[in-house]
């Protein structure tokens, strides 16, 4: 419906068509974005869930792992072993550009090259179970890093499909047919104020041919 | 050079100090301190934070604030007591946001039933 408040005159026409003509352009636009940052999505939310039915099972592994370990030791030396870890993990976040999304990219580096330098105890004390444990969580780790980037980024390209998709849809269903309503009503409205003067021009020059040369009289005398 | 968390109870977490991921223990006591610090961590520079599902279930709104943010990644994790599914449900969630509805896992849970 053509909003009251739009004033009909030919300069707010042609803003509103240049207007029109904009929102058209950004419409298709935004659809072309949405629908390509949901061909991305797709892949990656199939990725993050084979990534994190892995990770979970590979974490209820280790649990078991652990509570098998911990069942022939005492608290006291579970806590003893891990009570100063030998092993650091620095992480280093890159940005990847998704359709102008920033998602992250992680890459980590440990303190120890060596992948086996990870037991933080002397072996005297503990299980071998919780040697066990301990290198099933290790092998876990790139997992649950590639995890926590490919959820990152699935949350980040959720957000910003949704707000994609609202603004194809406010363009879509709201502003381009209010901006077509306030044309035509415009454009009406000048039609009709164009004719409204025509025939009043057409009235005024009537009057003054009377004026002037008397038809009227002229033609009741002849009949008389 | 930013760092890892891992949060949740003792016995979910503590195998993860050996592989040097930084840990943080709460239990039943101190579980309101688990918010502030998850705040904390995420304000310096702590860019993965890996929480057991058990603690985030009572924190729900300081994780689902920081969904949308850049950083930190907060991940849940099963934690000893079991996987409760939050985790997926987390992903799912994403792709009803994403999509509208459901068209990743409501075929799955299908072919699970029968």
């Amino acid at each position: 419906m053509a909003s009251t408040t739009v004033n009909p005159t030919r300069m707010e026409l042609t803003r509103l068509k240049r207007k029109l003509v904009t929102a058209r352009r950004g419409h298709k636009l935004l659809k072309d974005k949405r629908d390509e940052l949901m061909r991305q999505f797709l892949g990656e939310v199939r990725n993050n869930k084979e990534l994190r039915e892995k990770v979970e099972k590979g974490i209820a592994a280790s649990n078991k792992n652990f509570a098998l370990a911990r069942s022939g030791m005492s608290d006291e030396a579970v806590r003893v072993a891990f009570m100063s870890p030998k092993q650091e993990v620095v992480l280093s976040t890159a940005t990847r550009n998704v359709m102008s999304v920033e998602v992250p990219v992680y890459t980590y580096t440990t303190r120890t090259s060596d992948p086996n330098d990870i037991y933080s105890y002397g072996y005297a004390f503990t299980s071998s179970d919780l040697d066990d444990a301990v290198t099933s969580l290790a092998e876990l780790l790139p997992d649950m890093l590639r995890l926590a980037e490919s959820e990152k980024t699935c949350q980040l390209l959720a957000a910003e499909i949704e707000k994609t998709r609202r603004r194809v849809n406010a363009l879509e269903h709201v502003m381009i047919p209010e901006m077509e309503a306030d044309i035509r009503y415009i454009s009406m409205k000048l039609d009709e104020s164009e004719r409204s003067s025509q025939t009043r021009l057409m009235k005024v020059k009537d009057m003054m041919l009377e004026d002037a040369h008397h038809y009227k009289e002229k033609a009741e005398k002849e009949y008389a | 050079m930013s760092k890892i968390g891992v949060m949740g109870d003792w016995d979910s977490i503590y195998g993860f100090s050996a592989l040097g991921l930084d840990t943080f223990r709460f239990d039943e006591s101190n579980i309101q301190e688990a918010g502030k610090l998850l705040r904390l961590l995420a304000e310096t520079d702590y860019t993965v934070i890996y929480i057991t599902e058990a603690l985030a279930a009572k924190i729900p709104d300081i994780i689902e604030h920081y969904r949308t943010l850049p950083t930190p990644a907060i991940i849940l994790i099963p934690g000893i007591s079991g996987n409760t599914g939050q985790g997926l449900a987390a992903v799912k969630k994403s792709v009803e946001q994403a999509v509208g509805s459901d068209i990743i896992f409501g075929k799955d849970q299908k072919g699970t039933d029968q």
